[in-house]
């Protein structure tokens, strides 16, 4: 993966020649398997163009403007429930998907509550959102606190002690607030003016401890040790503790899903209306379904995925990992988020800009 | 033809200023949706009467919230600091080049205009490796043992300014060169034969003369480095306040078009107007 541009820019990027036999796929950045692209071109003899973002919130705006010129986008279940109110997406034609048997029915329900019948998406990889330390410099810094806990970066004294080393939080006012909310026991997804009032109140105790607040930058720096705690998305911060297990440097890097519980999310592959080629996205969406494909980019990415057929390929150590396959009794106290109202995100954003700049 | 020649610049205008800022006003006068695009039209049309809404409660709006002011105010300061240290590091360079014997004259100003060549985005990335906690920067003071920890150089306001004075010093450089190189060598030798010092004849001669390089050079960094915002999305902190970035969380995070389009309105008509009073004020000389 190239290092991260910011997304903005790559809305500036000219989009690629619509050819019958292109595929012009748009995916999160660090997403896929080396191999999933090329597999992908020589089974089905269709080109692909590869574009990556970081933030949903730009994969939006582009849905939202039109005439992207992609056939595939993979935005997460939240956001893809808005978009498809828009009517930019056009459904998943499930007989042209003979691979589509393989998905976990028990996922694909828990899906259909945010997009009905699983008319627009398909999913692609399923995500928790947790803190990911260097175990080094954190136990240095706090011998004894409780690692397992959302105390750890949400209890002022520890994320204080942390300071020094480096605390990032995603730049994501919804997930890092829907986290705020669940640790002092309050409905993750609610939308009432108090409850905001009072997760912000536990961010700002916090805040002055807080290095820097981005989407993509910590996988590196965590692996780095220019940082020793992100708040992040659990495939990147295992991808950070796999580059560093590679660098040699003796960084050692942990993510867990707290005893409190955390958001489980969904990214959904959707077509949209306007896609030149949804004949070429199909073709992916059934390439990607084959059990071994989908265990590969699991294996790469360290992101769980909802393919059942190919549990059983995933390698031992990704699947056996409780921070990418949480077991049933963590499952249990996982949440999800929904969509927000204008209102209330114009509410959240506004509280957000007052956390990070202090006006 | 000369006519054809003089229409150029204003169908520059036209196309590439007075064109996007009409879609903007017009996004700002309407009201965000979810559809596609993400506000609703400003006219409609049923049963053969046309009805235009126009909605300027976004501008009301960002008389309300004091989070715009401040952001504006704060944008034009950090825009201030840079434009005024780019000048204070560009005048001696542009000084240098524009006494400097004629044939190096050319390469002296090529190596100004030789980063240009590099991705303007390579070149801020760059800066986060040598600004990083991990970075060059912070291991050469540390192995020189000037330093015990890490300095926090990267995120934070003085490293926006960095970024910005090094991305747009060249700006700074050539409207100057342009000014001082066009000074005539006669005058300063005057001033020296009538008992002027050196400090006196840059105060009272050179000074005076290269104005309207200082004005030039000084608006083409300040302007573009208010609306920055990629350098302070890249290398500046959580707190740093520009109008950029309220702009990105209104288009991107709330969703709301309109509110933005009105931000960037408001951006332009406060910008222009002081400009155009400054322009006035130099008698149009700049």
């Amino acid at each position: 993966m190239p290092p991260l541009i910011p997304a903005t820019l790559l809305m500036l990027a000219p989009l690629a020649a619509q050819a019958q036999d292109t595929l012009n796929f748009y995916n999160w950045s660090d997403y896929i398997a080396d191999g999933t692209l090329p597999g992908f071109e020589e089974a089905a003899g269709i080109e692909v163009n590869y574009d990556v973002f970081d933030s949903n919130e730009v994969v939006e705006a582009r849905m939202l403007t039109g005439n992207t010129g992609y056939d595939l986008v993979v935005p997460s279940l939240e956001f893809m429930a808005r978009q498809a109110q828009a009517g930019v997406f056009q459904p998943i034609d499930k007989s042209r998907i003979s691979t589509y048997g393989n998905l976990d029915p028990e996922i694909l329900r828990i899906v259909s509550g945010n997009d009905a019948g699983n008319t627009y998406g398909v999913p692609y990889m399923m995500y928790s959102i947790g803190p990911g330390y260097n175990v080094e410099m954190v136990s240095e810094r706090l011998p004894d606190a409780n690692t397992d806990s959302w105390s750890l970066v949400f209890d002022p004294a520890n994320a204080e002690a942390l300071a020094d080393c480096g605390i990032a939080l995603l730049d994501s006012p919804s997930e890092i607030t829907a986290a705020a909310l669940n640790y002092l026991e309050l409905d993750p997804t609610s939308e009432d003016a108090g409850d905001l009032e009072q997760a912000m109140e536990l961010l700002e105790g916090i805040r002055p401890h807080i290095r820097y607040f981005h989407s993509s930058q910590y996988i590196n720096d965590l692996a780095n040790g220019d940082i020793c705690l992100a708040v992040g998305y659990s495939g990147d911060i295992l991808q950070a503790k796999e580059r560093a297990a590679e660098a040699g440097q003796g960084v050692d890097i942990r993510y867990v899903i707290p005893e409190e519980g955390a958001q489980l999310g969904f990214d959904m592959m959707v077509i949209p209306a306007d896609a030149p080629n949804p004949g070429a996205a199909h073709a992916f969406i059934e390439y990607f379904l084959q059990p071994e494909v989908t265990a590969a980019i699991s294996d790469a990415v360290f992101y769980a995925n909802a393919n059942k057929a190919a549990t059983p390929l995933v390698s031992a150590e990704v699947r056996d990992d409780p921070g990418i396959y949480p077991p049933e009794a963590t499952l249990s106290r996982m949440y999800s988020a929904e969509p927000h109202s204008a209102r209330y995100d114009r509410a959240l954003t506004r509280a957000w800009t007052t956390l990070k700049t202090g006006r | 033809m000369r006519r054809l020649v003089a229409l150029a610049p204003l169908l520059w205008l036209g196309l590439f200023f007075l064109a996007p800022f009409a879609v903007l006003l017009k996004i700002s006068l309407s009201e965000p949706a979810i559809a596609q695009p993400p506000y609703l039209p400003l006219a409609e049309w049923a049963d053969g009467i046309a009805t235009v809404t126009l909605n300027l409660g976004n501008y009301i709006f960002l008389g309300e919230d004091p989070l715009y002011l401040l952001s504006y105010l704060s944008s034009a300061r950090i825009a201030a600091v840079s434009t005024l240290i780019t000048l204070l590091i560009g005048y001696p360079m542009a000084y240098v080049i524009a006494r400097a014997r004629p044939g190096r004259q050319g390469v002296l100003l090529m190596l100004v205009i030789l980063p240009f060549w590099t991705s303007f985005l390579l070149r801020v990335y760059a800066w986060i490796g040598i600004l990083k906690g991990n970075g060059i920067l912070n291991n050469l003071l540390l192995w020189l043992g000037l330093i015990d920890a890490p300095l926090v150089l990267i995120q934070t306001e003085l490293a926006v300014h960095l970024g910005i004075v090094y991305t747009y010093l060249p700006f700074m450089i050539l409207p100057l060169y342009a000014s001082l190189s066009r000074l005539d060598g006669a005058l300063l030798e005057a001033a020296a034969d009538l008992g002027a010092r050196p400090l006196t004849t840059f105060a009272t001669v050179t000074l005076p003369l290269s104005r309207p390089g200082i004005v030039a050079g000084s608006m083409l960094v300040f302007i573009p480095a208010v609306g920055e915002y990629v350098i302070p999305a890249l290398l500046g902190g959580p707190d740093t306040l520009m109008i950029g970035s309220v702009l990105w969380n209104e288009f991107f995070l709330n969703r709301d078009w309109p509110v933005a389009s009105a931000v960037a309105i408001v951006m332009v008509v406060v910008l222009a107007l002081p400009i155009a009073v400054l322009r006035r004020a130099q008698g149009g000389d700049a």
